[in-house]
């Protein structure tokens, strides 16, 4: 498949001038990007820098300090929680340690939501559970429970949780850490084929340089220093053409010199 | 330490080791407040046989007195290892503001923000409970959503597994209370009222009292271990993010299970206690075992049993409640978990004092 393959240019999520604090502590301020639907979109900056926070607030785990979070046309923020609900379900969320419940099965993980949110029979359920497993390489292992499985393989669980309801925007928050190289670059490779097969939006946190130049074609870069975004845009093209020198010496690795 | 016309120079030798403790670079900060004319420090390692961070952290010492008195260190002297390391750990400036300043806060600074926490966890504490009494309401009106088999977990956890402990601290405070009774109603011969003090007892205080410790300990405990590790592993987040109430899908069981299972433990931690009482009764105030009993039934009325079977259960939600508290409030870490299954049990046991003390003033005042 092609390069932007997927991507039209209708905005999907808008964060609009986002200030987001711990108390009276500020750690970004004025946080403006939009990504669009079909964007494998990907929020990068040091360790500590807020983007696993900044993806808190995306999916209504955290409330802004200040400003918006706009779905197509929808305000996030400012939704009851009767929409808000409506509007989460249409995301899923991959958690950095898989974060899958311990006391059920894989199959029960991924068949929680469609029991509560569907009119399947029970049998269907586990047909559908099997199927999202299958997706993601783990067909066998319904009835295992996360602690009997690899971290790897809880990752790819985790996954098929989240694809449950074929969400239109998948949230992956670090998906490679913890992964041997091989692993994590067959999660990015099974990230690609899923945004292309499902047509869902794609964020992804991360600071693997490898992760980023495979999938991303769009982003936005948290600076610790300035506590706010430096940048946005395609990361190769940042790579090329940044004038920021903290962008340029994150995706070189500390080097000024191109890889 | 040879001290040429301008030039300092430093021998070291032997073997240096963080085992023998930190040499102090005093002596040579003597050495140079006695000639002030010397411009360099310099460094002669040919015996030194073998060293690790101690002569790093000496050198570091050096390193930093010469740059306060404007000296020259000249590091060429040193095995390349020990230059690389000196180097490495002179590369990165200190961050001006990451050192944690150790200020002492004023007692009284201390004593205002201890009540402003204690009001903001009072808030916390508050809001839980509206949460919860929300969540009742929705299963009254049958629109809550939990597992069943979680449920039916958590009855058998909290229920037939609790048996063991229940027994053994029933039975043994049927048996104080007995020797209590047994020492001071000997005088007047009136050992026959032992059973009435252990019946009266163990089933208006002492059955629903003794479960809802052993629970609080047992089962709030665990309640708050559990959703803590959830949290840290960030459970919690998925269902709340798959629209999930945490407090219906998680909380809201372990509630039932409790207040399903605390009366069924209070009556049979007082049919133990009452044999417990008995078994004294029998073995050291010559009763007979039919005696014994029948006058256990005359003393307790059934009024007693229920009021003590009530108290069990309001006990059960207390529990739960301050154990899934703890478990939600928990931090991000294992020691935070262990602090929220501490303060589970602190929380469960004084919520049951007090709401003994409450009970005993209620009750009093209806005559039961």
């Amino acid at each position: 498949m092609g390069e932007a393959n997927g991507t039209d240019h209708r905005p999907h999520i808008t964060v609009s001038h986002l200030t987001m604090a711990y108390g009276s502590f500020v750690l970004m301020r004025d946080l403006n990007f939009t990504i669009h639907h079909g964007d494998v979109f990907i929020i990068m900056g040091g360790s500590g820098c807020g983007k696993s926070t900044l993806l808190r607030h995306l999916i209504g785990l955290k409330e802004p300090a200040q400003g918006n979070i706009y779905y197509g046309d929808e305000n996030f923020t400012r939704a009851d929680p009767a929409k808000r609900q409506e509007m989460v379900r249409r995301m899923g969320v991959l958690f950095q340690s898989g974060a899958l419940w311990s006391s059920m099965t894989l199959a029960e993980n991924v068949g929680l939501s469609l029991g509560e949110y569907t009119d399947l029979s029970p049998a269907e359920i586990r047909d559908v559970a099997s199927l999202k497993l299958a997706l993601v390489g783990l067909k066998g292992f319904e009835d295992y429970y996360p602690s009997q499985i690899s971290g790897g393989m809880q990752k790819r669980a985790g996954l098929a949780r989240a694809m449950a309801l074929d969400p239109e925007i998948l949230f992956f928050d670090e998906p490679s850490a913890g992964l041997d190289p091989i692993s994590s670059r067959l999660l990015d490779d099974l990230i690609l084929e899923l945004r292309d097969s499902l047509g869902a939006t794609v964020v992804v946190v991360t600071h693997e340089l490898a992760s980023i130049f495979t999938i991303g074609n769009n982003s936005v870069f948290l600076d610790t220093e300035t506590r706010t975004m430096s940048a946005g845009g395609d990361p190769k093209e940042l790579l090329a053409h940044s004038p920021n020198p903290t962008v340029r010496r994150f995706l070189t690795r500390g080097g000024e010199e191109k890889i | 330490m040879q001290t040429g016309d301008a030039a300092l120079e430093v021998k070291l030798a032997g073997a240096w080791r963080l085992r023998g403790g930190l040499p102090s670079a005093s002596l040579l900060e003597r050495e140079l407040d006695g000639a002030p004319r010397i411009k360099s420090v310099a460094f002669d390692t040919k015996e030194l046989e073998s060293w690790d961070s101690s002569v790093l952290a000496f050198l570091v010492d050096i390193s930093a007195l010469c740059r306060q008195r404007g000296i020259q260190m000249d590091t060429a002297g040193l095995p390349s290892g020990l230059h690389r390391l000196l180097n490495l750990a002179e590369a990165v400036p200190e961050k001006k503001g990451a050192r944690k300043e150790s200020v002492a806060t004023p007692f009284l600074q201390r004593v205002g923000n201890t009540a402003i926490g204690a009001g903001s966890s009072l808030a916390e504490m508050l809001a839980f409970l509206g949460d919860m009494t929300l969540t009742f309401f929705r299963l009254w009106r049958m629109k809550v959503r939990f597992r069943a088999v979680d449920l039916f977990l958590f009855i058998q956890q909290a229920g037939v597994e609790a048996l063991p402990i229940v027994s053994l601290i029933s039975f043994l405070v049927g048996v104080i209370l007995a020797f209590v009774g047994a020492v001071q109603l000997k005088q007047f011969g009136a050992q026959i009222y032992v059973a009435d003090l252990v019946g009266i007892a163990m089933v208006r205080e002492m059955g629903a009292m003794m479960t809802g410790i052993i629970m609080a300990g047992r089962t709030g405990a665990a309640f708050a271990a559990q959703l803590g590790t959830m949290k840290v592993t960030q459970e919690i987040d998925a269902f709340t993010t798959m629209g999930f109430s945490p407090l219906e899908f998680l909380v809201l069981p372990r509630v039932l299970a409790l207040v399903l299972m605390m009366p069924l433990l209070c009556l049979y931690s007082d049919i133990v206690g009452v044999l417990g009482g008995a078994a004294i009764g029998v073995g050291m105030l010559d009763l007979s075992w039919t005696t014994y009993l029948r006058e256990t039934t005359n003393a307790i009325s059934l009024t007693d049993v229920f009021g003590g079977v009530f108290k069990a259960s309001v006990y059960g939600v207390l529990i739960a409640l301050s154990g899934c508290l703890r478990g939600l409030q928990c931090g991000n870490s294992s020691s935070a978990v262990g602090d929220a299954a501490t303060s589970a049990v602190v929380t469960g046991i004084v919520a049951i004092v007090l709401a003994c003390g409450v009970f005993a003033v209620v009750f009093y005042v209806l005559g039961i």
